[in-house]
């Protein structure tokens, strides 16, 4: 497979999956477990889910790693068995795209608030991370996605885990952004601005946003990255804030809509398009559709 | 400047030594402890609780001035209890199992510790019988459930199911927050009210207790 980030380079316009905490929940994960777990007792089911994604055109399928550095699965007595569940991660899902698409090793926040503001001490979260990019790289995933940090300084803590342990491996960062009347903040008070410029000036390969509040909310997010940064983006907006429809819990943006607006992500610059909480399979081929079509008459 | 407003400017500016020197202070002075409380720190916390609602700070202060606020609650605290100075209400608060996201409900607890609640904290992945027995065994007066999963929250029915087999129900007020939750679901699994974020979250619990006369 050609090189992520020269594909990029040239102007490619790539799909990347949807949600996994779901999918893992319609497959038996049950009430207390932990979700990296079952990348050790249920591999056939992380199989499943990143075949879905891939044969939904998904070009980069994540790994079931966001919760597992050490610090993080260690509220279920698991830090000990981090090495082998990122391991196993990416062993699951490279067996299930078998070439056809990147595997995007996931690290996810370690649940802990540094210091001075919280309890934690920021050499024991880097060297934490340190330990999930060591087992990520080993395997042989192909990226790496820091996502859905809110502290500009674990984010870094995160990165430098990355560069130091997988040097040749490209890495994506993407932060979570609240919409406030004064803008979009994380709930640490990061910026777009900020994080763009941090995070370019830090060396990451692509940078972006997920989750989120909706794909309309992501553009404006995407517009910002861009006026600062010269980073490829990568966009993994949710299905909008669920809502209750006859009594069931549903996100509110179809794969219809969210395709949709997908174009417009593409203006915005952004280079890489993948969904996160309420979206699924569906979601993702409607966006590779979308961006499918919208390449082939901008050609 | 008055001690108080001292006390209650460092504290919003999260310097946790100077709060309880001047708090030390205070009391040294013979200002009633009470007094201390509400016109000093609780004041510090509500200014605090604005801005933070008006995305005019963000977590971290916030983390400082609640820091700021426990090191003179370690001054006061034993003399509020020695004086037998009733506590403002009791909450029990949890995020609902299989949920692990913490940060709101963690939040909510330091805002309500903030105005004045005594907070028991039962932590993330909190079984509905959990919160349940914790709010009998400490005669909490409100629970407070956090979830950010949809798949998570029927565990919040779950717990106002309990409440009702146990006759805690309308004694003990039940509050739930979260990004998926909204008042519609409150309403509709028999919750006493919804929160959108943690400074709402302790108006809403302040107007479940009388105004001190």
């Amino acid at each position: 497979m050609n090189d992520l980030l020269a594909r990029l380079r040239n102007g490619e316009i790539l799909v990347s999956d949807g949600a996994m905490g779901t999918m893992l929940f319609e497959r038996g994960l049950r009430s207390g477990e932990c979700p990296e777990a079952m990348n050790l007792s249920r591999p056939d089911v992380l199989e499943d889910i990143a075949r879905l994604y891939l044969d939904a055109g998904a070009d980069i399928i994540q790994t079931n790693t966001f919760g597992g550095s050490p610090l993080k699965l260690a509220s279920y007595s698991l830090g000990d068995a981090a090495t082998a569940i990122n391991r196993n991660a990416v062993a699951v899902v490279s067996k299930a795209v078998s070439g056809k698409a990147y595997v995007s090793g996931s690290c996810g926040p370690s649940g802990k608030i540094l210091k001075p503001y919280g309890d934690t001490d920021p050499e024991l979260v880097y060297e934490s991370f340190k330990i999930q990019m060591q087992a990520l790289s080993d395997s042989g995933c192909d990226v790496i996605c820091i996502e859905t940090m809110m502290d500009l300084d674990e984010m870094l803590l995160a990165l430098r885990a990355a560069r130091e342990c997988a040097p040749r491996i490209p890495v994506m960062t993407t932060m979570t952004f609240d919409a406030t009347p004064r803008g979009f903040y994380t709930i640490m008070g990061v910026t777009v601005e900020r994080a763009a410029r941090t995070l370019e000036d830090a060396g990451a390969d692509v940078t972006g946003s997920n989750c989120g509040n909706g794909i309309e909310n992501m553009i404006r997010i995407a517009r910002e990255y861009r006026k600062h940064t010269s980073l490829p983006l990568l966009i993994q907006s949710n299905a909008g804030l669920p809502v209750i429809r006859n009594g069931e819990l549903v996100y509110p943006e179809s794969p219809e809509f969210m395709a949709e607006k997908a174009g417009e992500l593409v203006d915005a610059g952004v280079s890489i398009i993948g969904g996160c909480c309420g979206t699924g399979p569906a979601h993702i081929r409607a966006i590779k559709n979308a961006v499918s079509s919208y390449t082939e008459y901008h050609k | 400047m008055e001690l108080l407003e001292q006390i209650s400017e460092n504290l919003q500016n999260g310097f946790d030594e100077k709060v309880a020197l001047l708090t030390k202070d205070a009391v040294e002075r013979q200002i009633p402890p009470e007094e201390i409380l509400s016109s000093g720190l609780i004041a510090g916390m509500n200014v605090v609780s604005e801005q933070f609602r008006n995305h005019h700070i963000f977590l971290p202060d916030v983390l400082l001035a609640a820091r700021a606020m426990n090191s003179a609650m370690e001054v006061l605290k034993p003399l509020l209890i020695r004086e037998g100075i009733p506590i403002r209400g009791k909450v029990v608060i949890g995020s609902v199992k299989n949920d692990l996201h913490d940060i709101g409900k963690n939040l909510v607890g330091i805002l309500l510790k903030g105005a004045g609640f005594e907070v028991i904290d039962l932590g993330n992945d909190v079984p509905a019988e959990k919160f349940i027995s914790a709010a009998k065994n400490e005669n909490a007066h409100v629970i407070g459930m956090s979830a950010l999963l949809t798949t998570t929250m029927p565990v919040m029915k779950k717990v106002v199911d309990l409440a009702k087999d146990e006759g805690l129900y309308g004694k003990v007020r039940i509050i739930v927050g979260g990004a998926p939750v909204s008042k519609e679901y409150a309403l509709e699994i028999g919750a006493d009210a919804y929160s959108y974020d943690g400074a709402n979250a302790v108006e809403t619990v302040e107007s479940f207790f009388p105004v001190n006369s």
